[in-house]
């Protein structure tokens, strides 16, 4: 039994998903978790599935996906368990001009805290740079403090930052 | 009628000065305001930081909005707070400072706001539920610089827009 993470990435057609995904079917590869989505236009798809075939047994079978306008890789992963989260969830809201190093800064920032990203989305809209992170946070980190250093190197970027506890799913 | 900032812009993110609702620059400021909002197809809400003045006033008009369940009106306020909220539910949100983008957003379902009246000062307390609700919080967070984007919901809670109302024609009837 492998698990395969599998990357498709290029331009977007109707039909990409659908392929893939009865590419993996007849190889006997279960589909678990996925994540695709239009970046800059561009489709952009990760996956795990697991199942008997191996790395290269998927790749060939793929390779009709490949047709000049479509990257693929299949890599074989070690099955990760299900961690808990460390503490709470946070979000990270930053919206400002567009600039060099707003990423890797502010994630930089985050990471220097403990804190680990489970999400992220960052979006060019114009001029504007939209970047929202989801954040688990253990228990032992200052939240005061973590705040004012993304305070800091926002204020530097010349962005606007917030952090945010973010309510826990109790229904 | 005034040009709408957008963002990225600093003084969306200013915190919005008191002000004295009698000054005659703020009651034109006020009439500006319902006029660009008037004259903003789909615009149920413009906030002064959003015409490059980070003071606190803001009209709000939601009559009409099929989200709407009490309605006042025309709502124009100076200095306004919160002062009782309940009731959160999420909330699908626009704004005409970041024209290409949506939100979800919790709000206050239930909520009562005091503020100013323009020209007269007078303190008037507003108590409103729904939409009316939502556009006020709304409002109020562009008067202390904030966007509807430092309030949503998560890492996948923000949108590209999918519905753009045409520019409504000034000399149409």
């Amino acid at each position: 039994m492998t698990s395969l993470a599998i990357t498709v990435v290029g331009h977007d057609r109707p039909g990409i998903v659908a392929q893939a995904a009865e590419v993996l079917s007849g190889c006997g590869m279960n589909l678990e978790d996925s994540s695709m989505t239009l970046l800059r236009g561009h489709f952009a798809m990760t996956l795990i599935c697991a199942g008997d075939a191996d790395a290269a047994q998927v790749e060939a079978a793929l390779q009709p996906l490949v047709n000049g306008s479509l990257d693929v890789t299949v890599r074989e992963v070690p099955e990760e368990p299900d961690r808990p989260t460390l503490g709470s969830t946070y979000l990270v809201t930053v919206h400002g001009a567009d600039r060099l190093g707003i990423v890797a800064r502010l994630a930089a920032v985050i990471a220097d805290a403990g804190g680990n990203i489970t999400d992220l989305t960052t979006r060019l809209s114009g001029t504007l740079y939209v970047l929202l992170a989801e954040v688990d946070v253990p228990q032992s980190t200052d939240i005061e403090a973590l705040q004012a250093r993304l305070a800091d190197v926002s204020a530097e970027l010349g962005v606007d930052c917030t952090l945010r506890l973010l309510e826990n799913d109790q229904l | 009628m005034l040009d709408v900032v957008r963002a990225p812009s600093h003084v969306l993110s200013a915190s919005g000065l008191e002000v004295d609702p009698s000054d005659p620059v703020i009651v034109q400021l006020c009439a500006d305001l319902v006029a660009t909002m008037r004259i903003s197809p789909g615009c149920v809400g413009l906030a002064a930081p959003q015409v490059g003045q980070a003071a606190q006033v803001f009209c709000v008009d939601v009559s009409g909005h099929p989200k709407a369940r009490i309605s006042h009106g025309l709502i124009v306020l100076a200095n306004a707070e919160i002062v009782e909220a309940s009731r959160n539910e999420k909330g699908r949100e626009g704004c005409m400072s970041v024209p290409d983008l949506t939100g979800d957003v919790r709000r206050a379902a239930k909520i009562t706001v005091v503020g100013q009246l323009p020209l007269s000062g007078e303190r008037v307390l507003i108590t409103t539920d729904a939409f009316e609700a939502r556009a006020l919080q709304h409002e109020i967070d562009h008067c202390n610089g904030m966007l509807f984007l430092d309030r949503v919901t998560g890492a996948h809670a923000v949108f590209p827009r999918k519905v753009y109302l045409e520019p409504r024609d000034p000399l149409a009837p």
